[in-house]
């Protein structure tokens, strides 16, 4: 039981990084779920075998139970992870009402040290005037406009 | 005993009152800036109370300890909270002067309540699961303040923010649940003791899980990356707060962390990591050209100071840390909040747009130069106390990487914090704003905002408290860190609570 409740929080740990890695900010959503719920199953799992009874009987004391502790931890895991899942896709959506687009947009940084290192090894290629042109994502207007050579 | 707990609840429930209060901006304000000025109060009494009775501990709901949350204050955490409450309270007060709480729906300053208690409920907490419940809490907090615009650019770099730290989060909720699997308990006192009975490997493995996650929060090498990309296009005040507090509370849980768990085999990563940070974050201010982009860049480059002090791992070195980040928080908000008093008034905060403000705003350029001076090391500034106790551990403990990597990052900082000076406060700008082309057209000094500027003097003139205090602060702090080295005290308050 615990093995196969070990195996299923790995496959939910991969399946998440997998979805993560993607570039469509749904998927990255889904991702993050599935990682939350990983390690929601993890917390039950390290609480002991399953099947015990939840609460202290009336001539018990208390050894035979389940711990108690994790049911505590994922529940306020899950409520967490419920509130942190909403508030993404209200950003997600936002994005996409701004956007038209669900994709991660590329971090400007990143694109102009790549421009950079096109342009010092000669094969800068002009920016193809249809292509949609990063720089206009900068809210103010003291953005860079072109690639600093 | 109870002190302990109420720099967290006073920020929650008036939280919820000043959420009900939308309609009366004037009800709200008061409510909040009150219950932050209280919780800073009682963080003061609870300072002076550890400082003369010792560690308190509270466990909270009549539950024995290791069951029920507990909530410590040491001379370290008793000593962030008070940094840090001050800083919230003049942000605060900075944000209301410039009107950025006025905009609908008000809920700017209600979450912004619920992050002082979150930063709060982060220094405090004795328990690791209640650690992570206290991220949470501060962590939504942050990101509603850094989208709360919801402009493109916000939620562009918002996005990235907040997957990093929901990522981080989890990994953080998975470790925890790997330490209470391994040891059967997440109370940090009963975790030292208990952590020891573990084989190495295991205490190997969860340790440096532990700080791989804390080290995200803190923005050290190589998870730096989301920290200059998602600060900048916040609200100013929120920049600053941001700045100031959130990577530091992942530093203070580094440093909580590494008195819980022995690590010695793993120091070499703590040293490679720091020495890399301090570089790698000063060398990324150097090639930036947006003042607030550069002070974002050198956050990266001052956590890895902290971290430096925690690395050298003796307690000398631990006094250097804690020291570094009390007077680190207070200096860096006052960097940020200059930056946004020069924004407000030309309009930019780009480099190249900036020009000659020594002559056309004098008090700026008065109030951007102290913790300029400061942040470089330059004495007698408390950076200067900070960087001279974290680098004579350095040489003491004979860690000379650390040493020389510390020594080219401050020369560094230097020069970047000289760029920001030429750019903005000598010369001319190249291609000046209207508003900077109005006041030289005129000869007249650009117009100065009275409750921002006189909060951010303030926060100033408080950065100038730990050198002129400089042999209590660093007695403070050197009973703070033998009490992080020997965790005895700590465990027998929390026995007690």
């Amino acid at each position: 039981m615990t093995v196969a409740l070990a195996m299923l929080v790995a496959w939910l740990f991969a399946t998440g990084t997998y979805l993560l890695l993607q570039r469509a900010l749904t998927r990255i959503v889904l991702g993050l779920g599935l990682l939350a719920h990983g390690s929601i199953l993890l917390l039950i799992t390290v609480g002991g075998r399953a099947g015990d009874p939840p609460l202290v009987g009336k001539d018990d004391d208390g050894a035979g139970i389940a711990a108690p502790l994790p049911q505590a931890f994922a529940l306020t895991a899950i409520v967490i992870g419920f509130g942190m899942t909403a508030f993404l896709l209200a950003l997600a959506y936002r994005s996409w009402v701004g956007t038209n687009d669900d994709e991660v947009q590329d971090d400007l940084e990143d694109r102009r040290v790549a421009r950079q290192v096109a342009d010092d090894e000669g094969h800068f290629r002009e920016p193809d005037p249809d292509e949609d042109e990063p720089w206009d994502e900068w809210d103010d207007d003291d953005a860079p406009t072109e690639v600093p050579k | 005993m109870t002190l302990v707990v109420l720099p967290v609840i006073i920020p929650l429930v008036a939280a919820g009152v000043a959420l009900v209060s939308q309609q009366s901006l004037l009800t709200q304000r008061v409510v909040a800036l009150g219950a932050n000025a209280g919780a800073l109060g009682t963080a003061i009494a609870l300072l002076a109370q550890v400082e003369s009775d010792g560690i308190q501990a509270q466990t909270i709901g009549g539950w024995p300890a290791g069951v029920g949350i507990t909530m410590v204050a040491d001379l370290a955490s008793a000593m962030f909270l008070v940094v840090s409450m001050v800083v919230l309270v003049i942000v605060q007060w900075f944000a209301v002067g410039q009107g950025v709480d006025a905009t609908h729906p008000r809920i700017g300053q209600p979450v912004y309540l619920v992050l002082s208690a979150g930063v709060a409920m982060s220094f405090l907490t004795g328990d690791l699961f209640n650690l992570f419940v206290a991220f949470e809490v501060m962590l939504i907090a942050s990101y509603v303040l850094l989208t709360l615009g919801a402009g493109a650019a916000q939620i562009r770099t918002g996005m990235t923010y907040v997957v990093i730290n929901i990522l981080a989060s989890t990994l953080l909720l998975t470790t925890v649940g790997l330490i209470y699997g391994a040891t059967g308990t997440v109370n940090m006192a009963e975790l030292v003791t208990r952590f020891t009975e573990l084989p190495d490997d295991t205490q190997l493995a969860l340790g440096v899980l532990l700080l791989a996650v804390f080290a995200i929060k803190a923005a050290l090498f190589p998870f730096f990356f989301w920290l200059p990309d998602s600060y900048p296009t916040a609200p100013v005040a929120v920049t600053a707060v941001f700045a100031g507090l959130l990577t530091k509370v992942g530093v203070y849980t580094m440093i909580r962390a590494t008195t819980i768990l022995d690590l010695d085999e793993a120091k070499w990563v703590l040293v490679m990591a720091a020495s890399v940070t301090m570089v790698v974050g000063v060398v990324g201010a150097i090639v930036q050209s947006d003042m607030k982009r550069i002070l974002s860049f050198h956050i990266i480059s001052q956590v890895g100071y902290m971290i430096m002090g925690l690395a050298i791992g003796t307690v000398a070195g631990l006094t250097g840390a804690v020291l570094y980040v009390v007077h680190h928080i207070p200096v860096k908000t006052a960097l940020f909040l200059v930056g946004g008093l020069i924004e407000r008034a030309t309009g930019t905060a780009a480099l190249h747009r900036l020009g000659g403000l020594v002559r056309r705003a004098p008090i700026f350029a008065a109030l951007f130069a102290i913790p300029a001076l400061s942040l470089a090391g330059i004495p007698p500034f408390s950076g200067f106390l900070a960087k001279l106790a974290v680098i004579a551990a350095g040489l003491e403990a004979e860690e000379y990487i650390l040493v020389a990597a510390s020594l080219i990052a401050s020369l560094l900082t230097i020069f970047s914090m000289s760029k920001i000076w030429a750019g903005v406060f000598w010369g001319t700008a190249d291609d000046p704003t209207p508003a900077m082309a109005a006041a030289d057209e005129n000869d007249v000094k650009l117009p100065v905002d009275r409750v921002t500027t006189a909060a951010t003097a303030v926060l100033v003139a408080a950065t100038l408290v730990v050198p002129v205090f400089g042999g209590t602060v660093y007695d403070l702090a050197e009973r703070a860190a033998l009490d992080l080295l020997d965790p005895t005290n700590y465990i027998e308050a929390v026995a007690g609570s």
